[in-house]
């Protein structure tokens, strides 16, 4: 793609004008419109079949229908997930299920298997058809290949670099969609079956239950019947594992958008809805910053440490800058999910200007005097004590206990519905 | 009765006479550059020869490009292409699509197998990769034997099977060994050659051994069982399948003769005779099991396993 095509200066300032679209992740209707009220431009979502995730809530086509609307009013757009490894007995009920998702307005399917590529074109050649990471697409000429099968846009496989990328934009005129944020398989994406082997789990039709993150003993055959196989690893050292760190794109996204990749997506339809305000309004601004001045651009350090407030793994930037060493691996301790010191707490219901007063559904215990703060798109966000705690009656609580239940609170600033709130719980009130 | 092919991957050139004489009527060859985890490394001069031999006794070479390639290996396509073309390879066995297309510009007579490993899972996909140019699809390890069959009743193109040997389980672009070494602090590197072969990944909980190696193309972690369907190969050749494979990868050249002796012998009995057969079949499992080394116990792959999703 020409650079021209990529910015303009447009009153003596430069700007990229071809932004790229966001995309972000949903596994029920709740989770779609925070992506979408966040600042997402597109959201995927899972329907009943065909998926990968089989555990993850999905979309009845009633639902998507919903979601569409939704988006619609936001200008955003709404793409399904179709990219299993069909077997013979899946084929059956395929054509039904994609006319409904066509039917209902969705805007494309992300799709692995040919049989579904071609059964789409046939019987929904309304929606486009994006080829999914499953394909392990890692080289422009490949890109080639699904451009003249008559693809819209193709996902690149995640062990593609910056270079390669790049490359392949030029080469081939193509939307290009790359992963930016979450979690990622350790292999090749589509060539792991260690599920099917250890839990007769097939992971190529969403069975995966994760084997690569267990540990194992890395040994040696001596080759000698006489003798003992040898431990490859000491006493004191962690045994063998593959968990990579979770991807963060955050100090590449300026480079993404120099070279017009068309979609930058962020995994995680299992996630809950704080872990998608928080990313998908954290890469909205850095995308928006980015584009509005990119020669006066700077990384808020902010955005950093707020990614890091919903993440339960430390994050590395994977091969889209070099070949990742074992640093980007964790072994050991590191290995196991670690929580943030961040907890979701409460969501905003309503806030009343004329006494600062904010309505929120209670998503976590907190009481007062611990030290929370709230975020959301209309602002950067701001930290406070909780200082009184309300019923809905108006009658004093010692502390928000109850899921779902709505209270009110003081709050320093102005806060808008959907916004968050979070609590820091290194700074927990310590009532004894 | 039609008699399958019986492929075999050979661990050097040397094995080439020796296992056509045993039994087998192809051979898959090539190098770690273009192909994923061949039996043996076979460097251009050595694709030649074992061409040239195998072509003498009547039999057929397919060389293996079924690495997944990333940019900077497109450019050496063509030129290999061009080069197993030349010296009259039988297929090229290729994964990625940019393979195909190269294949196109530069050997578009040239015959090509479809294999991916695990994403050849249903007939529709297999005939649409024989639309594209195929000529055969080698059929994802993960299957069961019914799903087979009935790719097999549907498919347009020729149908392999693998039943026999080790299958791989997971590539890894990252060097998860080396990364390993360097996490613990470098105290292991591994410099005799060969030994990198002989490690695994142990599974206490399952109390598995999963071979592991690393090469250019990754790391690859490989099943705990050596797949052996010798004795029930009757539903595979009654369905008509074209080829079936013997995967040599991390055996001896001897324990190859062996395994390809037997199951000639079964395929020519089946074929003949079911009832020898049915006869001989439990004789020609033990001669297999009675070689087999350490740490590999024989299993049936998922022919008769149901997994679920
Ligand atoms: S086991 Fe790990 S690498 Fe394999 S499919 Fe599952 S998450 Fe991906």
């Amino acid at each position: 793609m020409a650079l021209e095509q990529i910015s303009r200066v447009i009153d003596g300032k430069r700007k990229i004008v071809k932004k790229p679209e966001l995309l972000a992740p949903a596994g029920n209707l709740e989770k779609l419109k925070i992506a979408v009220r966040y600042g997402a431009d597109a959201v995927f979502i899972g329907g009943k079949d065909f998926g990968l995730r089989s555990n993850a809530d999905n979309f009845s086509i009633e639902e998507m229908a919903e979601g569409v609307e939704f988006a619609k009013s936001f200008n955003a757009r709404i793409y399904v997930t179709t990219n299993i490894y069909a077997h013979n007995e899946n084929m059956s009920g395929l054509e039904e299920y994609l006319e409904g998702i066509q039917g209902a307005g969705v805007s494309g399917i992300i799709v692995a298997d040919p049989l579904i590529i071609e059964t789409c074109k046939r019987v929904a050649p309304k929606l486009e058809v994006h080829l999914s990471t499953q394909q392990s697409l890692s080289n422009w000429k490949a890109v080639q290949f699904w451009k003249e099968e008559g693809l819209e846009r193709v996902v690149t496989a995640r062990e593609t670099g910056h270079e390669e990328v790049k490359k392949m934009k030029e080469k081939v005129d193509i939307e290009i969609e790359a992963f930016i944020h979450g979690a990622m398989c350790i292999s090749y994406s589509g060539r792991c079956t260690l599920s099917n082997h250890m839990t007769a789990r097939d992971s190529n039709r969403g069975g995966c239950c994760q084997s690569c993150r267990w540990n194992y003993d890395l040994m040696m055959d001596t080759g000698n019947q006489q003798q003992e196989d040898q431990a490859m690893f000491t006493d004191d050292s962690s045994p063998f594992a593959m968990s990579p760190k979770d991807l963060n794109l955050i100090m590449s996204i300026p480079k993404m958008c120099d070279i017009g990749i068309d979609s930058l997506k962020i995994e995680g339809r299992m996630k809950s809805i704080h872990y998608i305000a928080t990313v998908v309004g954290v890469y909205r601004k850095v995308i928006d910053a980015y584009c509005d001045d990119p020669d006066h651009f700077q990384i808020n350090p902010k955005w950093v440490e707020e990614l890091a407030k919903c993440a339960n793994r430390d994050t590395a930037s994977a091969f889209y800058e070099g070949t990742p060493s074992y640093k980007e691996q964790m072994y050991g301790e590191d290995n196991q999910s670690r929580k943030t010191n961040y907890v979701f707490s409460g969501l905003v219901l309503d806030f009343d200007i004329e006494t600062n007063i904010a309505t929120i559904q209670q998503r976590n215990y907190f009481k007062p005097g611990d030290t929370i703060e709230f975020f959301g798109p209309e602002s950067e966000g701001f930290s406070q004590v909780v200082d009184t705690i309300w019923d809905e009656k108006g009658n004093k609580m010692e502390a928000a206990r109850h899921p779902l239940q709505i209270i009110k609170i003081k709050v320093e600033q102005p806060v808008y519905p959907y916004n968050m709130m979070r609590k820091n719980k290194g700074k927990e009130h310590q009532t004894s | 009765m039609m008699k399958p092919e019986l492929l075999v991957t050979p661990t050097s050139v040397n094995d080439i006479s020796v296992l056509a004489d045993a039994g087998a009527d192809a051979f898959l060859v090539g190098e770690e550059f273009f192909g994923l985890r061949l039996a043996g490394e076979f460097n251009r001069n050595d694709v030649k020869k074992a061409i040239e031999i195998a072509h003498q006794k009547g039999k057929k070479v397919y060389v293996a490009m079924n690495a997944i390639f990333h940019n900077d290996k497109v450019d050496f396509l063509a030129d290999y292409i061009d080069f197993v073309n030349r010296v009259g390879a039988d297929a090229i066995v290729f994964g990625d699509p940019a393979v195909l297309m190269t294949a196109r510009e530069v050997a578009p007579d040239i015959k090509l197998h479809w294999n991916t490993e695990t994403t050849a899972t249903n007939w529709y996909t297999c005939n649409y990769w024989g639309r594209k140019g195929a000529s055969r699809a080698v059929l994802a390890r993960e299957l069961n034997l019914d799903s087979v069959v009935e790719i097999k009743d549907h498919a347009e193109v020729e149908i392999e099977v693998q039943v026999h040997g080790m299958t791989c389980m997971f590539q890894s672009k990252r060097m998860l060994l080396g990364n390993y070494y360097r996490y613990q602090g470098t105290t292991m590197e591994i410099q005799r050659q060969g030994q990198e072969e002989n490690l695994y990944l142990y599974d206490q909980e399952r109390d598995n051994s999963y071979p592991v190696f690393e090469d250019e193309n990754g790391t690859h972690i490989m099943s705990p069982n050596d797949i052996c369907m010798i004795d029930e190969l009757d539903e595979l050749v009654e369905a008509g399948i074209e080829s079936i494979k013997i995967d040599g990868i991390l055996k001896s050249s001897q324990y190859l003769q062996v395994v390809t002796k037997a199951y000639r012998k079964a395929i020519d009995a089946l074929v003949e005779d079911e009832d020898t057969y049915f006869d001989i079949r439990e004789e020609l499992y033990q001669s297999v099991a009675d070689i087999q080394p350490k740490n590999r116990p024989l299993d049936t792959g998922f022919f008769f396993k149901e997994t679920v999703y």
